[in-house]
């Protein structure tokens, strides 16, 4: 064997890491009781290493060993015996002071401990009346946000309404709802049409109203959509598309997803457009 | 260099030559386990455990196995990696960064006599990355070759040669006391 080559191969560090498997440190061992060079070369790596580690060390820990001697179990048992103190009245009256005192002491102790325990439900209970007020804030602050919204659009609906350059054309209530009555508000620069269906009753089941753009002569219905979510619209203002040259509007009542033509005999409301001549 | 009849005297349960052990070991077995878990209760607590380990197995220890100095440092790598794996040590340690005894050493002000303090700060100041990749796998976690080729990424003998450079600097750098 090369010594000089097994030297500088590196295996010695990993020796001393403790790196290597099993079989090639105990062949290391074998080696390096064989050659001085590499015990010495051995030695050296180890010392640096060591004095790499200590120097890691918070301290020299001398002071530990007094505690660790006192640990260690060194077969022979000693044991140290109790001997009987000739002061022993003197002691025993210490001692009942002294246990008195641990009483008094642990029962500070505990009133302290309960006392403790008692501030920290006390905090834990602030805590949680703060998180549902927050979330009552948050709640309302939401309430205030959505009456904002309805606000806006109102307003807008409002403008709408006002404007010139819109048409309103009141439908009135047919045979099947005498009493109902819708006003459509046609921007018809817009292609739009909103529907005021404050005066129609609520659909029963399984019913849509169906808004109809009519063409007179010969009479041609053309779907502008359904009044959907009818039961749950605020203000039963519905915005709808219509590029159509309507002549009249008419609403019907059909099962729910609408109807291709219209069903005559539930016929709610209708009006014809006057101003569009 | 290797104290061999302290060994033998301890094996046979003499307290003197523990406590001769212990003098001449404790230090780096010290900054050892303080390296691993990064606090010096916990490291004083472990490094009591690891020498009433010496003490209780002392008699499987073998020169043929390996060096004396390797040995302790088997037992104090695992104490000390033990204690990192409980849970209330993971909760306390969290963020810290890799090769920590170079942190150790970079912000230590005040070393013991034994050791060649300007040696060590030099090392420290002059090494390289990989080297305290290396050094911090394979001496202070206790990797194996093979495991540290893995966590690296790097061919098993470029580690061997790699890690004798970096010790050779080390060696270079202390004076020889």
């Amino acid at each position: 064997m090369n010594i000089q080559e097994y030297i500088s191969s590196g295996i010695l560090e990993l020796y001393v890491y403790g790196a290597l498997s099993d079989a090639e440190s105990r062949e290391v061992s074998t080696v390096l009781q064989e050659h001085d060079d590499v015990r010495e070369e051995v030695e050296e790596i180890e010392h640096a290493l060591q004095n790499l580690a200590m120097g890691t060390a918070p301290y020299n820990p001398e002071k530990l060993l007094a505690s660790i001697m006192a640990k260690l179990n060194n077969g022979n048992n000693k044991v140290v015996e109790m001997q009987p103190s000739p002061a022993g009245k003197r002691q025993r009256v210490l001692m009942y002071i002294s246990i008195a005192a641990s009483i008094i002491l642990l029962v500070g102790v505990f009133s302290l401990l309960s006392k403790n325990n008692a501030l920290r439900d006390e905090i834990q209970q602030k805590e949680s009346q703060q998180v549902v007020i927050s979330s009552k804030i948050e709640e309302t602050q939401s309430q205030v946000d959505q009456m904002q919204e309805e606000l806006n659009q109102t307003q807008d609906l409002l403008e709408i309404f006002r404007s010139k350059q819109v048409y309103k054309i009141p439908l009135s209530g047919q045979k099947v709802a005498p009493d109902a009555y819708v006003n459509v508000f046609w921007d018809k620069a817009n292609n739009k049409a909103y529907i005021d269906a404050k005066g129609l009753p609520e659909p029963p089941e399984g019913k849509v109203y169906q808004v109809w753009s009519l063409t007179l002569n010969p009479l041609t219905p053309t779907s502008m959509g359904l009044l959907d979510n009818f039961a749950q619209d605020q203000n039963k203002v519905f915005e709808l598309e219509n590029p159509n040259e309507s002549q009249a509007f008419g609403i019907t009542l059909e099962p729910a997803g609408g109807s291709k033509t219209p069903t005559m005999e539930q016929l709610y409301t209708l009006g014809t457009v006057v101003s569009n001549g | 260099m290797q104290p061999d009849d302290l060994i033998l005297r301890l094996q046979k349960k003499d307290e003197k030559a523990f406590e001769r052990l212990y003098e001449l070991y404790s230090e780096s077995i010290f900054g050892v386990i303080n390296s691993v878990v990064r606090d010096e209760g916990a490291a004083e607590e472990i490094l009591q455990d690891v020498f009433i380990k010496v003490w209780d197995n002392s008699p499987s220890y073998s020169s043929k196995k390996g060096r004396f100095f390797t040995w302790l440092l088997n037992i104090a790598r695992n104490a000390a990696i033990d204690k990192t794996r409980s849970k209330a040590y993971k909760n306390k340690k969290k963020n810290l960064t890799h090769e920590y005894f170079v942190d150790i050493l970079e912000h230590k002000s005040s070393f013991s006599s034994k050791i060649d303090a300007i040696g060590i700060k030099k090392y420290i100041e002059v090494l390289e990355p990989i080297c305290k990749k290396v050094i911090d796998l394979l001496f202070f976690k206790g990797f194996t070759q093979k495991e540290a080729s893995k966590e690296l990424d790097m061919p098993l003998g470029t580690i061997k040669t790699r890690n004798r450079i970096c010790i050779n600097k080390l060696r270079e750098l202390l004076v020889e006391k």
